[in-house]
């Protein structure tokens, strides 16, 4: 079914993209067909050309409106040609060799210097990440992972990089590799993208056969080579050390940390694990220039991305949009606005599911970077935006997660073990309302007894959407259990079957408890 | 309107003064009536450890610790009493106000509530808190297994991490400032204690645990008085994990204890997690059982009652017990044991902590052959009359044998000492058939013309925890998983820490351990003597080559040639040497070091060989003779506490006791001599058997020149000292380089045999046990 409507949208994608070129006043290239971005890459080498509006930082208070020959990931929706032809046209494998060549402290510096922070979701600096690696190895090979088990729920944006743009992905774990002395690199991709395993795998093939990988690849002097590992679907293996466990073969239960896979990680080795967007979009960055990409978003949050908008909006789609953009801006530029309108707006989940939820009136004018959903309460996580509008039973959605959660961990240890189940059990009667008051705050002091006491994050993730859903619509659940009640109470009275035999006891035990609950206020 | 919402009350633990916070918890039993002043003195120190000001808590899990492990365990932990003589270990002391070694540079300073202690590098935040005296809850946490970091009690607070941290995984760095005591500690711990309660079933009433479960003791912290979990509670599939341990998977807490034990310490990769989430178990996947000799420890590892004892499940409660410390006599390793009775009845048998002997860990027969002791029981004299075993008096009984030795030639007489026989017996035995002009006596186990002159030749002299440190290892005719379960882990430990290399001369068995069979031939054996065999580059390649011969190779006719072979070996590959001895002999039987140390062999005197000459045959509780060895005509006496084999063909019975019932001193096979303590009391008329042999010198009128117990131990003292100095080791000298035999005779060509051909099933007691006729039958000859 997909493919019909991905063209559909994507025709849409264009129309929009060229009206909205105009619409920003046609700064030098507003005129240039969304099919022809390929072409800067191809003619002349962009790193030396900075594109048109310089960096005027710190002035710049406004976000967004990507211009197409900013965007890095220029076959998003798999217009042109995924493999090697395509990609040589898009600019990918441009001079990789002297990017190899320019040496490991010059690529992490040049990545320190983009600040780039990790794009799975908890947003570490890259470039720092990558420096963990050891200076000089004591005998054991140093190993790059490529996180590419995208389960997040809403997040699908690793999945458009694999299938259409796989050489981005490659060529970036050759750099990655390089930027982290690494001999060979692993990318574990989720199971149930078969599609885009087949096309990394015909990409890798093709890398291989053009000697861009394995030994001396692309003529540089280094040797890397890199294998793609299929995954077999379970959540946590998105988790690094859960992965690490499960491409050695083992049950994939995250490990304890510290010693931090930098020191200790696949097979003992050092090994650093990062997401497949963070990798695509470092050979870019180094050949336009860390300055170049640290001049989109905010400070600290710089760059551009990859953003998954899902749920209520009248078009759903990946879009590569600079960071910081408004929430409100990207879901009405992108996505053609909220189902029924801005005002139609219930929630947004920002960042993937394990993000707490966001109520419109802090939709209406956040924006969307770590920093700054931070602040708020929730996170940019992997930037998978979920719009929700007011058909939508809040209270069930965020059960669903807790199902999700609970079917999810891997049950090592005992918060996240216990704890998932037991929310998710009392989730589903606060659907309903079959719930006293008070176990509103149970439920949020179970969250906080998972929150912060597990060994790996699924924990954290399983508590804060449950904690968002408290926080902002704590009245959704006091008005159902209230609602329940009456119900409950009506039904009661009006079937007298019900009713125990001798009424005065009833009234004797209503009264006992009037004063007991006095005697408690 | 707005309805108030209202916390749910989460209750303050108890208060630690009240002595109603502590009704599962038992004051220690006194279990040193009878055990020897050191363990007494042991006993005091715990308690002044006890009463130096470490948090109440610290103080119950000290006296439940007690409780488990007996106060040897103390001896590890607190070092107090030691004068200097032992020196505990690192990464291996639960108990509190925990030492270490190690040299000051290695050593880092942390401060733990405000505390600054110094600890050695590389040691957990846990164990950091256990120097400074303080106690973190745990319970996946075992200092003898890998860390697991799952059960997350042991969080506590480090100044500058914005979560807490699970202690036992966390290393311990420098200037790292540890807080135990805060409120986020003490919310994070009720938090998960919380969360293993939902799932947990609440039948501590009927739980085989109850009394002296971890669960238990720390819910009386950090649990909460009710529960405020309204969903369904969880319930699990009980496993079947053969007859020796029960599940009760439902009150399993996930924390993979049992796992990591089958896996690191047992070897055997059957248990495991399944399944994911709340619905995790542990379990075998499909059906089986769990073979393994040392499976009964993972009753004791279990924080919980999901593993109990299935042979004692529903007759104990561990409160209503007496503990006595005592030694196990099943085989030649002397785990040390606590022996646990109600009234005159052995409830059951677990292990002591002594980190040179047996660790933590017992074999299954050593904890579960107790109910042997309770069956075919001789508790009083007997005589066969017509055929028939008739009951007969002390008096009589001992007149028949007095007389009935008199009247035979010293040449005819024969003594064999049993198994399970304590020095003290052997000694009595000894000199009364010494004095009737008998010298033709032996224990079972060693042979007929056994000698006894060099010490270094019959016992392990790279000592028991020595043979951790091995790097290569060759074992000749023994199977050593089967013959000493606990030699075989510590052989399993040196392979896994420092990839040991085994090589295996003899039956093929599976040791649970990476070893290469060479073959079943002593050709193997001459051509590594010869140096012509791969092995032996191995062995004098290694540092600490060690070789382990199996008490086995004496039932061979050429056992000299093989002994000779092997001690070529030894020379050649440089195992014997000032500063470490590898060459290893492992007995099978617990009295056969005591009973050569004390020259229980035949005397040069003694005919040897044909045993048809026999008239007057002694058996001190011997049941390994056939009826076909003993000749039709000879008055057969046997003294013992079972009506085993050798009862059916006795013309006299003379009932003594069993270990648990007697004090009677051991010597293991490394060389330490150790003691049981009378735990219940003797069978009907039974009596001590040292007591029996000095009762029936003097009517022989042969009479002994003692009769006290110390008056046995006053004569063992001038026959072999070591057997007087309790819980020490005596190494023996090493055989020196010009002391290599002449190979006398040649070797023969004939696979070397079995020497145990059921582990479950060795001497009178385990023969007599259900239980262990229960293993026999579930796993053959494991």
């Amino acid at each position: 079914m997909g493919s019909i409507q991905r063209s559909a949208r994507n025709a849409t994608r264009a129309a929009l993209s060229l009206q909205r070129s105009v619409n920003n006043g046609g700064s030098g290239a507003g005129v240039r067909a969304f099919s022809a971005q390929a072409a800067p890459a191809a003619s002349a080498p962009p790193a030396g050309t900075p594109p048109p509006p310089p960096p005027p930082p710190p002035e710049k208070t406004h976000f967004g409106g990507l211009s197409d020959e900013d965007r890095i990931f220029t076959n998003v929706y798999g217009q042109h040609d995924p493999f090697l032809k395509g990609a040589l046209k898009r600019g990918d494998w441009y001079q990789t060799k002297e990017l190899v060549q320019k040496g490991t402290d010059w690529i992490v510096n040049e990545m320190k210097k983009s600040g780039l922070r990790g794009r799975g979701g908890a947003g570490f600096p890259s470039g720092l990440k990558w420096s963990f690696m050891p200076k000089v190895s004591d005998g054991r090979p140093s190993y790059l992972v490529v996180n590419a088990d995208e389960s997040e729920p809403g997040t699908c944006k690793d999945r458009e990089i694999m299938r259409h743009d796989p050489h981005k992905l490659i060529e970036g774990c050759l750099i990655a590799g390089v930027g982290m002395r690494a001999r060979a690199g692993y990318i574990y991709i989720r199971g149930e993208y078969v599609n885009e395993r087949r096309n990394l795998q015909k990409a890798l093939a093709e890398a291989y056969a053009a000697g861009y990988l394995g030994k001396n690849a692309c003529g540089s002097g280094y040797d890397f080579d890199l294998h793609i590992h299929y995954g077999a679907g379970a959540y946590i293996c998105g988790e690094e050390t859960a992965l690490l466990e499960s491409l050695e073969g083992k049950q994939g239960k995250p490990r304890l940390k510290p010693p931090f896979p930098a020191n200790a990680g696949l097979y003992g080795c050092p090994t650093t694990v990062t997401n497949v967007e963070t990798v695509a979009v470092s050979p870019t960055i180094l050949r336009r220039g860390p300055e170049w990409f640290a001049s989109f978003g905010r400070k600290n949050n710089s760059g551009t991305k990859l953003f998954c908008v899902s749920g209520h909006v009248n078009k759903p789609c990946t879009v590569e949009e600079e960071m910081s953009i408004s929430l409100r801006e990207l879901i009405e530029r992108h996505c053609g606005g909220v189902r029924g309108g801005w005002d139609n707006l219930l929630a947004v989940i920002p960042g993937g599911s394990s993000v707490p939820l966001l109520p419109k009136h802090i939709c209406d004018d956040v924006i969307m970077d770590f920093d700054a959903l931070k602040a708020v309460q929730s996170g940019l996580g992997t930037a998978a935006v979920i719009v929700m509008d007011k058909s939508t039973d809040v209270v069930d959605a965020i059960a669903r997660l807790s199902y999700f959660y609970k079917h999810e961990s891997c049950g090592q240890c005992t918060p996240c073990r216990e704890g998932s189940p037991w929310l998710w059990h009392m989730m589903e009667r606060m659907k309903v309302g079959n719930a006293k008051l008070e176990e509103i705050d149970k439920l949020q002091e179970v969250t906080k007894q998972i929150e912060g006491h597990t060994i790996c994050a699924l924990g954290d993730a399983a508590a804060w959407p449950v904690q968002g859903l408290i926080r902002h619509f704590r009245p959704e659940l006091e008005k159902r259990i209230h609602e329940y009640a009456s119900r409950e109470l009506e039904l009661f009275l009006s079937d007298r079957k019900l009713w125990p035999e001798n009424l005065l006891e009833i009234r004797i035990w209503y009264h006992s408890n009037e004063t007991l609950l006095e005697e408690k206020e | 309107m707005a309805p108030r919402c209202r916390r749910y009350p989460l209750p303050l633990p108890r208060s630690s003064t009240g002595s109603g916070s502590r009704r599962f918890i038992s004051s220690p039993v006194d279990s040193s009536v009878a055990a020897g002043s050191g363990v007494a003195g042991a006993k005091g120190s715990t308690s002044k450890a006890l009463n130096s000001g470490v948090a109440w808590y610290a103080g119950i899990r000290g006296k439940l610790y007690e409780r488990k492990y007996g106060s040897d365990f103390y001896k590890w932990g607190s070092g107090a009493s030691l004068g200097g003589v032992r020196h505990a270990r690192v990464a291996s002391m639960p108990a509190v106000g925990a030492k270490f070694d190690a040299k000051p540079e290695d050593c880092i300073e942390v401060s733990v509530d405000g505390k600054d202690v110094t600890v050695a590098k590389g040691m957990t935040v846990l164990q950091a808190c256990e120097v400074a005296g303080v106690d973190i809850p745990r319970f996946c946490y075992h200092p003898r297994l890998s860390i697991a970091g799952n059960c997350r009690m042991c969080l506590v607070e480090v100044e500058k991490t914005p979560k807490p941290v699970a202690s036992c995984a966390m290393p311990a760095l420098p200037g790292m400032k540890i807080k135990t005591t805060t409120p986020l500690v003490k919310k994070a711990r009720e938090g998960v204690m919380e969360f293993l309660l939902i799932n947990h079933p609440l039948d501590c009433p009927i739980c085989d645990q109850g009394g002296e479960c971890d669960l238990q003791d720390q819910s009386m912290v950090y649990g909460s008085d009710r529960g405020r979990f309204i969903e369904a509670k969880r319930s699990v599939t009980d496993k079947n994990l053969g007859p020796l341990v029960k599940t009760v998977m439902t009150r399993c807490i996930q924390c993979t204890r049992c796992v990591r034990f089958a896996s690191e310490i047992a070897g055997v990769q059957d248990l495991g997690v399944l399944g994911r989430g709340g619905a995790e178990e542990i379990g075998t996947y499909v059906e089986k059982l769990m073979v393994s000799e040392l499976s009964g420890n993972v009753i004791d590892i279990c924080p919980v009652g999901a593993l109990t004892s299935k042979p004692s499940a529903f007759t104990v409660r561990s409160w209503e017990l007496k503990s006595t410390e005592s030694v196990d006599v099943s085989d030649a390793i002397g785990a040390n044991i606590r022996v646990d009775s109600r009234g005159p009845e052995v409830m059951r048998v677990i292990p002591r902590l002594n980190e040179e002997v047996n660790e933590e860990w017992i074999s299954d027969k050593a904890r579960f052959a107790y109910d042997g002791l309770k069956r075919q029981r001789l508790n009083e004299p007997l005589i066969r009359r017509e055929g028939q075993l008739e009951p007969i008096s002390w008096p009589q009984a001992l007149k028949t044998v007095a007389e009935a030795a008199l009247k035979v030639n010293p040449d005819e007489m024969a003594a064999i000492a049993g198994k399970l026989s304590d020095a003290e017996s052997m000694m009595a035995l000894k000199d009364f058939m010494n004095r009737l002009g008998c010298e033709r006596l032996w224990v079972e186990g060693n042979s007929e013309d056994t000698v006894a002159d060099l010490r270094s030749n019959y016992l392990v002299n790279s000592t028991i925890a020595g043979l951790e440190n091995t790097d290569a290892c060759l074992l000749v005719g023994t199977e050593l998983r089967i013959e000493a379960p606990l030699l075989n882990h510590r052989l399993r430990k040196a392979v896994r820490n420092s990839r040991a290399k085994v090589g295996v001369i003899g039956p093929e068995t599976e040791l649970h351990l990476k070893a290469e069979h060479l073959g079943n031939s002593t050709d193997i054996l001459a051509s590594i003597a010869e140096g012509k065999h791969p092995f032996a580059q191995t062995l004098s390649s290694a540092k600490f080559p060690t070789i382990i011969v199996g008490s086995g190779v004496l039932q061979r006719s050429d056992k000299e040639a093989v002994l000779a072979a092997v001690q070529t070996i030894a020379h050649k590959a440089n195992v014997i040497r000032e500063d470490w001895n590898g060459y290893n002999f492992l007995l099978l039987n617990a009295a056969q070091a005591a009973g050569l140390d004390l020259g229980f062999v035949p005397g040069s005197r003694a005919p040897v060989g044909d045993k048809k000459s026999i008239k007057f045959l002694y058996l001190l509780g011997a049941d390994d003779l056939t009826p076909e060895d003993i000749p039709a005509d000879a008055f057969v006496v046997y003294q013992g506490h079972h009506g085993d084999r050798s009862a059916y063909r006795a013309d006299v019975i003379l009932p003594g006791v069993a270990y648990t019932e007697k004090e009677g001193t051991y010597e293991n096979t490394e060389g330490r001599t150790q003691q049981t303590s009378p735990a219940v009391p003797t069978v009907g008329d039974a009596r001590d058997d040292w007591k029996i042999i000095r009762a029936l010198s003097e009517i022989a009128g042969v009479k002994l020149p003692y009769d006290t117990l110390n008056g046995v131990r006053a004569r063992m003292l001038a026959v072999a000292p070591n057997l007087f100095r309790v819980d020490e080791l005596e190494p023996a000298t090493p055989l020196p380089k010009e002391s290599l035999p002449e190979t006398k005779g040649k070797l023969d060509s004939s696979p070397f045999k079995r020497a145990v051909e059921n582990f479950y099933m060795t001497d009178p007691i385990s023969r007599a046990s259900k239980t262990m006729a229960q293993c026999t039958a579930a796993y053959g000859r494991s």
